[in-house]
Parts: structure tokens; C-alpha cells; sequence
């Protein structure tokens, strides 16, 4: 995966600025096998290349002390005033990472956890991705690609700072002892702090070889320690991006085309240029930039901007138009993302076949702090401040932009507002526009995005169509399934093309459906990806949020048609599936499935693997008269390998289930004449407090290393609630999101 | 310019008496820990305290508040000792974290006026706040500790 670095470094001119993207899910673009090569390929210079001699040699300007920093690696320093500040190299917007990492780090350091302190990593080979050979967050991976590198660079510090003590003392190493940051000498009574060895282990090798602690003495990994960022969260001091402030800061807002690919005709600024504190008005690539001293000014100047638009071709895009559109490439197969045994020949001899076709929106990532990004530009350099996800990607786009070399592009990673894939874009788009704005304002700029600039701005989870024939014998076991979906690539056009995207698929659009745990003899999956003007993205669980709710409805009609009980069904075809199955079993019983409920309740149960990881879920819902849906028990089982803070796990598959129950029930992004029809929170609605349900969550232990945690527990949501409708009302849902009006009325008699 | 009280301490602005509170508290004033997120009341993310009452302050001008008293998360305690503090920090509600100042202070305000809330009384004050990170069920599991917390305090 070095070339992905490579890619990213090239000569400045031959860059674009369209032209980044990656591979995010390590389960298609990285199999399992291969990601472990790479880990132990990496083990050897592991060393070498966690080691950035600037950290150690140079004073550092955010140190509390001025005394002697100890920083054997890139990924920790020990102050003489004993703190310990461990170096991020992935961001934290909400997953918990500013946590997770240091609890890897410190199982092996075994410094005293108060003093621990959390600062994001600069942008540099060293804290690359071990998998994927860049800096990102993304893919659900920061735990499986640094559950080993973190462990080690932590212990590497312990050895050389017992051995510095041991020196000083005089003593063998093996008599000392750690603890909290203390190193103890029984025989001699002698103790001296981390922070008093930092001088001393400062002048010592790195040691070549460091075996780490069996799993079984674990005392940090594994525990529900809270989380180190909590504090700064409920008092205001938190820095966001959006809370950046630097001297002679101005404010900018861009008004945008409001056709994707338009272009600015002619603009008349006269009436924005008579704002108080609006500074210019300057057409940059992405429209005209409104730069003034606040950001009110700015708000109120770009309202009174006249802009003439070409809308170019996307003008006629329409939802109505595109939903006829997928659902007539799906009658026909596309190119072939799977196949086994013979579907053709198996759906023939069947004694009963069914199809259905389900439909799911674009949708936008809509995180709670909008789009935003803070650049200095100098002659001969650029600073950037930003919550994002993608820090090798960005600052190559950004140098291009700037005119300058990458390494004179300097990012500081903010705290993010929430992420959920928006903030790794393959086109820098808000880092880019950013830049371009720093020119034309001459000055350190803010630029700001409103809540409708965001929602509006693009870059959405596809729009997918899922047409399904199954095959049923006459015991009513499915014996072929056919898939054919219809929806844009994401990796088409990136400069990661190669890498998504294998004999004509692109992976991001099968996976959860071309990789199906279900043993059934006669399978195939295939795909259309049409080329159409709405940039589109990775959204949390990317391709598994469509195929999760197409796969495991269709399932359940496959088990209601073959008169089987859904979860028996799912029981049956997973026997193959022991990790898959224990999840299963787990959700089933502690949802009490078969037992009875309260009149006009359903339930309904879902499994999908993703990120390597299997999760099950049991939704309890209701109908009411008028098609509104109730949600009243969500009860989840996990197994995503060795946990290394439970407590974490679970806020993550919570706030996972609520995030799809959105979803599921709220949001869609569409078009008509080209222009997206979403403006704010009225209509783009989130779940609020009053809908949200009790939530169970079941984690299954394992001594497995650890998988995803950040996406997993999305896409079992919708098909759940789907199912549990169904099993209340005999209503299937086939659209997403479930609309009242599908609703409404009369029960139909349930099959 | 334009004067009011903010976290007990007298202050005065040029801004333009039309001006949103919100870019007041936070571009003016430089205290970020109230946040914009819909700029329409929709969110919950901007809520500071005026006179003690929850409002948006997104929607709020600067000129409604001339003379009185605004509070923001950085005034609800100098040392985050506030019950709903020390309970999200128990509790371990935040994720992101962007959106919790807003859910804190509308907690503040249904604790005020009901110490012992019930969960419908929760989805009633605080259905205005919305979580994209989905922290629904610890920040309801906070209030109630919330509330036990004060009533200790009280009691002791």
C-alpha cells in the first residue's frame, strides 16, 4: 500500500484536485489475510518508522515544562513534570479513539493514567495507517490497525525508561519494577518517576526486539475506563474547527452553485460590498467567496449577492426520473460481482420463485458542526486547521492548490463535530475551497458552512436500487438468489480507482450482498453503476448501509414465503457461520424471540457482517392508525473481536442504532430540476429524544483481534425495523425512508 | 454598542443590534463553547440561559438581551461541578461532544423547574436538542443521575 502514499505525493502540477480518494473497508479492498501479511511485514521497521527525530530533538512549544522531553517514538512523550502526552494519529469525532489509543499505548508504558494527555499527530509517514499506508481515519480501522503498533511503541518507552533507572541505580533491569509511572527497586528501597528518567532515557538506544504482555495480564485493555476527552465536552473548552481563532482572522462564507458542475456567468457584489465589515467579494473555483470581518457580515452579504448561474447538464436531474431509471437497468443484469453454483438453472427447477425491488435515497452525512476550515496562507507556507479524516489526502490537494510542497503544508487536526465518512473527502472539497478562499482574502480565513450549505453541498451516500429473484424448494428453502443493484460508484474517478474497483465492480457498492454469510448453493450478484452528477461518498457503512436493509428484508420475505420462522431461517443458513451464529443465538435470546407481546407489536431481526466484524439486532416496533412508527426495544449483540473498552463499544453501537433509525425513518436527500430539495433540520430530520428507543447492547467476548466498531451496528437497523413492521402490520417495506403514508390504514393479513 | 451580562460579568459589543446572539457569544466575545448548528432553532446546539430560561441563541438578537443576564456553559459552573456536569462525565454521554453545551443547558433548565423529571418529562425538554452521534439513551440516563446527584447535595 506504499503507492497509495506515492500516489498522493506527486509533482504539483500533475495533481488534481478531484483526484483522491481511498479504499475504506478493509474487509473487500484489504482481505482479512492480507491486512495480517501487512501488519507482520510492518512489524520489522516498525521501529524506524515510528520514529520522528524532530519530536525528540526539538524543544516542544506546547510542553508545560521546560525541562528534558523524553520521545523515544512518534507516538509518545514524557515530560519531566511526569506527563505522559500521547500522539493521535487518528482523528476523534465521537468514536472514542482519544481514549482506545492511549489505552493501548499505556497498557505497555504503565504510566500513572492521570497523567496522560492527548494531542492529534502532525501530518507524517510515521503515523500512517498500517493498512492502508496513509494518514486517515476511516473504514472502522483505527483499533485493528493500532492495536498492535500502539502496544509496542508504549512498551518500547517502559524498557528504556526502566533501563535508564536500572543504569542509574545500578541494578539489574529485571529487579525493577513499574508501576504508575514509577519505577521501584525492592532489594534497595530506590523509586524515581517517569518524568525524573526522562533525561537519562533520552540518551539511551531504542531496543530491537520487545515482546508484549500476554492478553491475559491486560489490566487497561478490556475495562470500561471513561473517556479522556468527557471533561473538555461538558464545559465548553472543547476545540472544534469551527472554534478556531487566529489573529487578524477574517470570516467567509462561498455562495455555491445551486446546480452540481454549475458555473458563475456574472456576479453583482455592490449591494454585499455596502455590508459593514464585508472585506471582498472574489469568484473562486467553486463560486464567489464573501470574506469579511465577522461572520454575520459575511452571512448577511452573501444574501444580497446577485449571481448569474450556467447550471450545465445536471440541470434536468430528477429522484422521480432516476428511481424509474435504476429500477429498468435492474430488469437486465450488470456485470458480475459474484456467482457460484448455477442461479439460472436453480431459479428454473425451483417450486416457488419471488422478487422484489427495493429502493434507498442519497443521503448526507449531516453532522451536527457544519463544514468548515481555517487556512493561513504565506508566501512559503500554509496552515490549515480542521477536523478531518483524511490528513495525507488533504494536505497533498492543499499544496497543489497553495503552489507549494506538501511538506510546507502544515494541518492541525481539530476536534470533529461528528464525521461519519463526509470529513475524508476524496476531493479535499471544503480543505481545497478553503485554500482557494485564503488567496483571494489575504489573510487567515475562516470559512464557514450554514447548516443549508452542508446539506446541500453533495458528496451523499448513493442512491441504490435492489432487485432480488430467490428460488425456493419444496420445503421452502431458498436454493438460488439473484442480486442485481443499481447505484454510482464511489471509487470511479478517484485516484484510488485501481483499488476499488475489480473487473468493472466497485466493491463499495456489493459488499454486504456479494459476500453473504447465508449457505445458499446457488448465488449471484451483479451490478450497474451509472454515471450520473451527484458526488458521491462514503457514509457510515458505506455500500452495507444499502445492502444490509435490501439483503435482510428480501431474507425475511424468502423465510415468510417458504413458511419459516425468520430467525429459524437465518439459524439454519448460518450454520456454517459459528462467529455469526453466537451473535444470532445471543440477540434472539435476549430479545425473548417467539415470546408473546403487546397487541399490534412486531418483531423483527436482522444480522450483517461488516468490518469484519457480526452483528445481530431485534427491533420491537408498532404502527399507528395514521402510519406512524413507534420503536420500542432495540436490543443488539456484538462480536467485533477482543474489546478494548467495552463501555466505548457499546456508545458506538447506540449511537450506530440511532443513526440508522434515522434513516430508516427520516432522512432523504432528492432532486428536482438539479437542485437538491433538503434545506435544514425541517426537512432533513434528525431522531430527537422523544423517539428514541431503549437500547440493549450485548457484546460477545472473544480473544480474536479486534474489527470495526464505528459502522457495524448501522446497517442491521432499517431491515429490523422493516421486518418488526412487517410482523406487526403484514406491511413490507420496500423504500427507504419508511413513509407514514405506506402505512396508514387498515392491517392487510399477514402471510 | 450594546451591553449585557454575560456569565455574571458586564460586557458591550458594536455588533449590529440584529445580530444573533450566537455570533455575539462566540466571534465577538470569543467564547466557543456554544455552538451553531441549524441557525433556525432546530438543534438545540446554540442554547444559552437569558434571564435563567432556555433559549436558541441563533435566533435570538442581540438586542433582546440589552441589560440582562446571559449564561452560557462556560458560566453553568467554574469548575464543572454542576450535577449535569458531574453526570455526564459518570455517565460518559459525549461522543463528538459538539452538540452536548446546548443538551446541558436545556438540561439545566428542566432540572431547575423539575428535580426529579420523569422520562416523559425528559422527552418533553429535551426534544429540541438533537445528537447526530445518537447519545439519546445516556443523556437521559445522566438527568436522572442529575437529579439524584442534587438531591444528595440538598440533602447533605
Amino acid at each position: 500500500m506504499k503507492s497509495l502514499n506515492e500516489l498522493l505525493n506527486p509533482p504539483a502540477e500533475s495533481a488534481s484536485r478531484s483526484s483522491s480518494s481511498l479504499p475504506r473497508t478493509n474487509s473487500l479492498v484489504m482481505p482479512r489475510r492480507e491486512f495480517l501479511k501487512t501488519s507482520a511485514a510492518i512489524g520489522g521497521g516498525l521501529w524506524i518508522a515510528a520514529y520522528v527525530p524532530e519530536l525528540a530533538a526539538r524543544p516542544l512549544e506546547n510542553m508545560a515544562t521546560s525541562g528534558t522531553v523524553f520521545a523515544p517514538n512518534a507516538f509518545i512523550r514524557i515530560a519531566s513534570d511526569d506527563s505522559a502526552t500521547i500522539i493521535a494519529n487518528h482523528s476523534e469525532m465521537g468514536q472514542g479513539v482519544y481514549t482506545s489509543l492511549p489505552m493501548l499505548l499505556n497498557e505497555e508504558l504503565e504510566a500513572d493514567w492521570s497523567k496522560i494527555r492527548v494531542e492529534a499527530a502532525p501530518v507524517d509517514p510515521a503515523y500512517n495507517h498500517t493498512v492502508f499506508g496513509i494518514q486517515l481515519t476511516g473504514g472502522s480501522t483505527t483499533t485493528p490497525s493500532e492495536w498492535e503498533r500502539f502496544r509496542k511503541m508504549g512498551a518500547m518507552a517502559r524498557v528504556m525508561l526502566i533501563d535508564a533507572a536500572a543504569q542509574k541505580w545500578g541494578v539489574l533491569v529485571a529487579d525493577c519494577h513499574v508501576e504508575k509511572g514509577v519505577v521501584s527497586h525492592a532489594a534497595s528501597g530506590k523509586k524515581a518517576t517517569y518524568g525524573s528518567l526522562a533525561d537519562a532515557a533520552s540518551q539511551l538506544k531504542p531496543p530491537g526486539e520487545i515482546p508484549l504482555k500476554d492478553p491475559k495480564q491486560f489490566t487497561v485493555i478490556g475495562k470500561p475506563v471513561r473517556r479522556l476527552d468527557t471533561p473538555s465536552k461538558v464545559n465548553g473548552s472543547a476545540q472544534f474547527g469551527l472554534d478556531v481563532r487566529r489573529p487578524g482572522m477574517l470570516f467567509a462564507l462561498v455562495a455555491r452553485p445551486p446546480v452540481f458542475g454549475g458555473k458563475v456567468v456574472s456576479f453583482d457584489a455592490a449591494e454585499t460590498l455596502k455590508i459593514r465589515g464585508v472585506k471582498t467579494v472574489e469568484q473562486i473555483p467553486s463560486g464567489v467567496a464573501i470574506v469579511a470581518d465577522r461572520f454575520w457580515s459575511a452571512k448577511l452579504g452573501r444574501e444580497k449577492l446577485k449571481i448569474t448561474w450556467d447550471d450545465g447538464e445536471n440541470a434536468k436531474l430528477s429522484t422521480s426520473q432516476m428511481l424509474a431509471d435504476f429500477s429498468q437497468l435492474s430488469a437486465s443484469p450488470g456485470t458480475i460481482a459474484k456467482k457460484t453454483g448455477d442461479p439460472g438453472a436453480a431459479l428454473a427447477g425451483a417450486a416457488k420463485t419471488i422478487t422484489a425491488e427495493y429502493d434507498v435515497p442519497y443521503l448526507a452525512h449531516a453532522m451536527m458542526e457544519p463544514l468548515n476550515c481555517v487556512v493561513d496562507l504565506r508566501s512559503d507556507s500554509c496552515e490549515i486547521w480542521t477536523g478531518t479524516q483524511f490528513q495525507t489526502v488533504d494536505r497533498a490537494n492543499a499544496a497543489h492548490v497553495a503552489g507549494l510542497p506538501p511538506e510546507k503544508v502544515k494541518i492541525n487536526t481539530t476536534l470533529l463535530g461528528g464525521g461519519f465518512g463526509r470529513r475524508a473527502n476524496p476531493a479535499s472539497d471544503f480543505v481545497v475551497e478553503a485554500v482557494h478562499v485564503a488567496k483571494v482574502a489575504k489573510a487567515p480565513v475562516k470559512v464557514v458552512w450554514t447548516r443549508e450549505d452542508d446539506l446541500a453541498g453533495g458528496w451523499y451516500r448513493p442512491m441504490w436500487h435492489d432487485r432480488f429473484v430467490a428460488g425456493l424448494d419444496s420445503a421452502g428453502n431458498p436454493i438460488a438468489w439473484t442480486h442485481t443493484i443499481v447505484g454510482q460508484s464511489i471509487f470511479r474517478g478517484t485516484l484510488f480507482e485501481s483499488f476499488g474497483i475489480k473487473d468493472g465492480v466497485d466493491s463499495a457498492s456489493v459488499e454486504g450482498a456479494a459476500d453473504l454469510l447465508y449457505g445458499i448453493p446457488n448465488l449471484q450478484v451483479d451490478l450497474h453503476s451509472p454515471k450520473i452528477g451527484v458526488p458521491v461518498q462514503w457514509w457510515r457503512s458505506v455500500g452495507h448501509s444499502h445492502t444490509g436493509f435490501s439483503v435482510e428484508s428480501f431474507f425475511d420475505e424468502v423465510a415468510h414465503a417458504g413458511g419459516k420462522d425468520p430467525y429459524e431461517l437465518r439459524r439454519a443458513l448460518l450454520a456454517g457461520q459459528p462467529r455469526m451464529s453466537a451473535v444470532l443465538n445471543l440477540v434472539a435470546e435476549k430479545a425473548g424471540w417467539g415470546k408473546p407481546l403487546p397487541p399490534g407489536r412486531g418483531r423483527g431481526i436482522a444480522t450483517h457482517f461488516s468490518f469484519d466484524s457480526y452483528v445481530a439486532q431485534v427491533i420491537e416496533a408498532s404502527v399507528e392508525k395514521d402510519g406512524t412508527v413507534r420503536v420500542h426495544r432495540v436490543v443488539c449483540a456484538v462480536d467485533c473481536g477482543r474489546t478494548v473498552n467495552p463501555d466505548i463499544v457499546k456508545a458506538q453501537m447506540e449511537g450506530g442504532i440511532i443513526f440508522g433509525l434515522t434513516a430508516a425513518l427520516k432522512t432523504e436527500i432528492t432532486l428536482e430540476n438539479g437542485r437538491v430539495q433538503q434545506h435544514n433540520f425541517y426537512d432533513y430530520p434528525m431522531l430527537r429524544m422523544f423517539e428514541s428507543p431503549e437500547i440493549e447492547v450485548h457484546i460477545v467476548p472473544s480473544e480474536l483481534s479486534p474489527t470495526g466498531v464505528g459502522e457495524p451496528s448501522v446497517p442491521p437497523v432499517a431491515p429490523a425495523l422493516a421486518n418488526a413492521i412487517f410482523a406487526a402490520t403484514g406491511k413490507r417495506v420496500r423504500r427507504l425512508p419508511i413513509r407514514a403514508s405506506d402505512l396508514a390504514g387498515e392491517r392487510e393479513v399477514k402471510s | 454598542m450594546t451591553s449585557f451580562f454575560l456569565n455574571g460579568k458586564s460586557v458591550t459589543v458594536d455588533d449590529d443590534p440584529s445580530t444573533p446572539l450566537l455570533w455575539v457569544i462566540r466571534d465577538s466575545l470569543g467564547l466557543t463553547g456554544t455552538k451553531f448548528g441549524c441557525g433556525m432553532a432546530l438543534c438545540g446546539a446554540c442554547t444559552v440561559h437569558l434571564d435563567g430560561n432556555a433559549i436558541r441563541s441563533c435566533v435570538a438578537p442581540l438586542s433582546r438581551v440589552a441589560g440582562k443576564h446571559v449564561t452560557t456553559i462556560e458560566g453553568l459552573s467554574a469548575d464543572s461541578s454542576h450535577p449535569l456536569q458531574r453526570a455526564w462525565i459518570e455517565v460518559d454521554v459525549p461522543q463528538c461532544g459538539y452538540c452536548q453545551s446546548g443538551q446541558i443547558m436545556s438540561a439545566a433548565v428542566l432540572l431547575k423547574e423539575n428535580p426529579k423529571p420523569t422520562d416523559k418529562d425528559i422527552d418533553e425538554a429535551m426534544s429540541g436538542n438533537i445528537c447526530r452521534c445518537g447519545t439519546y439513551p445516556r443523556i437521559r440516563r445522566a438527568i436522572h443521575r442529575a437529579a439524584e446527584l442534587a438531591a444528595e447535595k440538598r440533602a447533605s
